[in-house]
């Protein structure tokens, strides 16, 4: 590897390191200025001031708000996002198994939905203004039109209560076997496939309709190659970039912007436990799921950033 | 054409082409673009077409191919290649022809090739889909036709990807591409346009060699005369669509029956007589070094010339020489490291910002894209009144009339006013950025490859323009050019230009005279010439020369 490459990705790295660094201020702060008061939250009606002031002291609120940061970005450093106010668990116990769903979930949909996407957009190009084109611009429009929840009460009324195919809770536990696990997720994975598929489908299609009108690709016609290898092997290369972008960002939505799907569908993720502690005031935990997000939401742009620069033969191969 | 007896490769038969056009504030409509042309190749032979941009002469070599570019179609006749009609085939049928029996070479070699893939995995892509014999077996051809090309390290070149291997050696690779798949015929379109002259030469030769070796037949197309002339056995001239002349390449060159074709032959008939040089130089640029913010590497070393009232100092050099580099030093766009630049006896600050309005009148530009150098969204009166308005506050009628002034100096008149520049054509285009540098009244206007996207006749009117305007005028050009042949037509002064410094400057006569210079030598023997053989002497010619030292 060359060390413009090796450069350029370590800059890319130590540009999300500093990110990372102001969107956790951004979390602390945005926490603090929430209105209400924990102590108060946890004792509820019956909360006598003296109470009041001793929870406070136990739980170091009254600490100016620097050293409460430096405290809490220390534990997050070293693995430790501190305690569930609400019910004393360790919070990197509790999230641990809720992220691992929530990531198990997140893959099976981007399993299918990327390579899908891929598929339909180099279809939509190779029939370009064609019906083809139209019938799929016009099903993957029509359902990252409706907002999810929709979608997921259309599948749950229509695959759960009348088919009856997959299950409309999905409840998932430790011990379940593999075959079981996936008919539980079977809806919120098509739910969240359906959403984001429109999305990465058009920008392929656009991406490599950009790249179709340069001149190699009229190199390629005048070889007598056929479409379809003229639109994988000379378009879609030269289109990676792009791709690669808004399929990051998508997967990034698959991880965070899961709430409302795991919400509908009950399924034991990191939206569940987040939508739970945040009517609870549960700053700890609201503080770690923020962390988390955007840990995931960084890192998934970093590796889009570094693969279109690994994508450019100008960078890979220097003169 | 030709002997009758010889068989017959390509029989283009009544040819006619049309394309949809959506000219602003029009319906969209189909307008011909070829119109009933004809033309048959024998095996092996090597036919000439040329025309201007918009003769249909790429059209008609595409068709060879059944190819239409954009929104172009074949609307009629026969394509006739090895015995049948290859429009009757369907795109199925176009795909077995294209890449075996009928291959392309484009003019722009650097856009063609894929920047995503080796060479070798394009140059081998065709005869591979095509062929029966193993990749192996492909690679090999390659090899040896990149070392019949010319090209250096033909065993590993084809490892590389097209950014790292440079514009003169692309054009060879795509040459070698184009006859790996041992095709019948080759449409070569505009092969060496692109290139420097010094560059062009050596294609041109590895090209001609190359056909003559394999015994391809090829259409060779070119908008320069002296260049086609060099590979051709016969020539068609094409105009607006149509066929104009067709014969043998001697007698087109030589003794043209058509009007437009001697037009063609007899470009560049302006005889200029330098003026001597004044005591009072308008610009002198004293000692400029210059090199771009963050690079190390100088640009321009110890640049020193002058532009004389009312004279043209043509700056001459091939693409990288920093001609173009001089020309940002001179508006003030790229401070020099070292030297300075003096306007009619005053030193102007290095920036751009730091000039008085004042100074920034006197020196106006002309740049080589029209197109781009003007709003799209403005009309002629908005691009000409602007200076008007900025420099001397001119509104109203009054500016309408300085306007209509200025379209009638640039041989246009009034009735442009209103037009977007997209109703104009290129000429047209160059001349409205003309009038908005006259707008301003300088003294000095610098003009950077003008004439280089235009056609040979289009350019040639552009350029006696900007003579009479010198006349009436008296404003300095400083022009800058690759292009020789506009040189000797127009310069007072001359400053050849390479990597950076001036290596040779003076009166035109001088320059213009030997004893030369290597590289001076170099630039001057390869500006193509209007005569057959013209090619094979040059070349024996350095060779002779190179065996000598």
């Amino acid at each position: 590897m060359s060390p413009a490459i090796v450069k350029l990705i370590a800059q890319r790295l130590a540009l999300g390191i500093l990110l990372l660094l102001a969107v956790s201020v951004l979390i602390f702060v945005g926490t603090q200025l929430l209105p209400g008061d924990v102590a108060q939250a946890i004792l509820g009606q019956s909360a006598t001031p003296e109470a009041l002031a001793n929870l406070r002291e136990e739980l170091g609120l009254n600490d100016p708000a620097y050293v409460r940061y430096f405290d809490w970005l220390g534990g997050v450093l070293t693995g430790d996002l501190g305690t569930a106010l609400s019910n004393g668990q360790d919070i990197s116990e509790a999230l641990g198994k809720r992220l691992s769903n929530t990531l198990f979930l997140a893959m099976w949909a981007a399993i299918i939905s990327v390579p899908l996407a891929i598929l339909l957009g180099l279809v939509a190009v190779q029939h370009r203004n064609g019906f083809i084109d139209k019938l799929i611009s016009a099903t993957t429009l029509t359902s990252i039109s409706l907002p999810e929840f929709f979608i997921g009460y259309l599948l749950v009324y229509f695959v759960a209560v009348e088919l009856q195919w997959f299950p409309s809770v999905s409840t998932v536990y430790d011990g379940m076997s593999f075959g079981d696990r996936m008919s539980a997720i079977a809806l919120p994975c098509a739910t969240l496939t359906l959403v984001v598929l429109a999305h990465m489908m058009r920008m392929t299609r656009a991406a490599i309709l950009n790249v179709m009108q340069s001149a190699y690709i009229e190199t390629a016609e005048l070889k007598g190659l056929s479409p379809f290898r003229i639109i994988l092997r000379h378009a879609f290369p030269n289109a990676i970039a792009p791709i690669v972008n808004v399929v990051m960002l998508n997967l990034a939505f698959l991880v965070v912007g899961v709430v409302v799907v795991e919400v509908i569908f009950v399924y034991p993720g990191m939206g569940q436990y987040l939508v739970d502690h945040v009517s609870k005031r549960d700053i700890p935990v609201v503080q770690a799921c923020g962390m988390i997000f955007a840990a995931v939401y960084i890192s998934l742009n970093i590796v889009a950033d570094i693969v279109a620069i690994v994508a450019n033969p100008r960078l890979r191969h220097p003169k | 054409m030709g002997d009758p007896s010889e068989e017959i490769l390509l029989d283009i038969r009544n040819l006619r082409i049309e394309a949809t056009v959506y000219p602003p504030g029009e319906d969209p409509h189909d307008i011909t673009i070829v119109d009933d042309v004809s033309l048959t190749l024998g095996r092996g032979r090597v036919l000439g077409l040329i025309g201007e941009s918009g003769a249909g002469k790429s059209t008609i070599g595409l068709s060879s191919m059944g190819y239409g570019r954009g929104g172009v179609r074949i609307t009629g006749g026969e394509v006739w290649l090895n015995g049948r009609d290859i429009l009757k085939g369907g795109l199925d049928g176009l795909r077995g022809v294209r890449g075996r029996e009928v291959c392309y070479v484009a003019q722009s070699a650097a856009a063609a090739f894929n920047p995503a893939h080796r060479l070798m995995d394009q140059v081998t892509e065709a005869a591979m889909k095509h062929g029966s014999a193993d990749r192996q077996t492909v690679v090999d051809r390659a090899i040896d036709l990149f070392g019949q090309l010319g090209l250096p390290e033909p065993e590993t070149i084809g490892q590389r990807y097209p950014h790292q291997v440079s514009g003169g050696q692309l054009q060879r690779v795509m040459t070698a591409m184009a006859l790996a798949s041992g095709p019948d015929l080759i449409v070569f379109d505009e092969p060496t346009t692109a290139l420097d002259v010094t560059t062009q030469i050596d294609v041109l030769a590895a090209i001609k060699n190359a056909i003559r070796r394999t015994g391809v037949a090829a259409l060779y197309i070119s908008h320069d005369l002296a260049v086609v002339a060099q590979v051709s056995d016969e020539m068609m001239v094409l105009r607006h669509g149509k066929l104009v002349e067709h014969g043998e390449t001697r007698q087109v060159i030589e003794s043209p029956v058509d009007e437009y074709t001697q037009a063609l032959v007899s470009v560049r008939s302006i005889k200029h007589v330098e003026k001597p040089p004044t005591t009072q130089p308008v610009l002198t640029i004293r000692g400029v070094t210059a090199a771009y913010p963050g690079t190390s590497v100088d640009v321009l070393r110890d640049v020193n010339v002058e532009v004389h009232p009312g004279q043209t100092l043509a700056v001459v050099g091939e693409s990288g020489s920093g001609k173009s580099t001089l020309a940002r030093v001179i508006t003030g766009l790229l401070p020099p490291r070292e030297g300075s630049v003096e306007f009619a006896g005053r030193t102007l600050a290095p920036e751009m910002e730091k000039r008085s309005r004042d100074d920034l009148r006197e020196l106006q530009m002309i740049y080589q894209m029209a197109d781009v150098a003007m709003n799209p969204r403005q009309t002629v009166r908005t691009i000409v009144g602007r200076p008007l308005e900025f420099y001397f506050g001119l509104r109203g009628a009054e500016r309408d009339r300085r306007i209509a002034e200025l379209l009638d100096e640039i041989e246009m008149g009034e009735g442009f006013i209103d037009r977007y520049p997209a109703e104009l054509s290129g000429g047209q285009k160059q001349r409205v950025c003309i009038a908005r540098a006259l707008a301003a009244k300088p003294n000095l206007i610098i003009c950077d490859e003008v004439t280089s996207a235009l056609d040979p006749l289009v350019a040639d009117g552009i350029l006696k323009l900007l003579l009479k305007l010198q006349a009436e005028e008296k404003v300095a050009f400083l022009f800058i050019t690759h292009d020789l042949a506009t040189v000797r037509a127009i310069a007072d002064s001359i400053a050849v230009m390479f990597q950076g410094e001036v290596v040779r400057y003076g009166p035109k006569s001088e320059v213009l005279s030997p004893p030369f210079d290597d590289y001076t030598d170099l630039l001057l023997s390869s500006v193509p010439e209007m005569k057959l053989g013209w090619l094979e002497d040059v070349i024996e010619h350095r060779r002779m020369e190179s065996a000598g030292n």
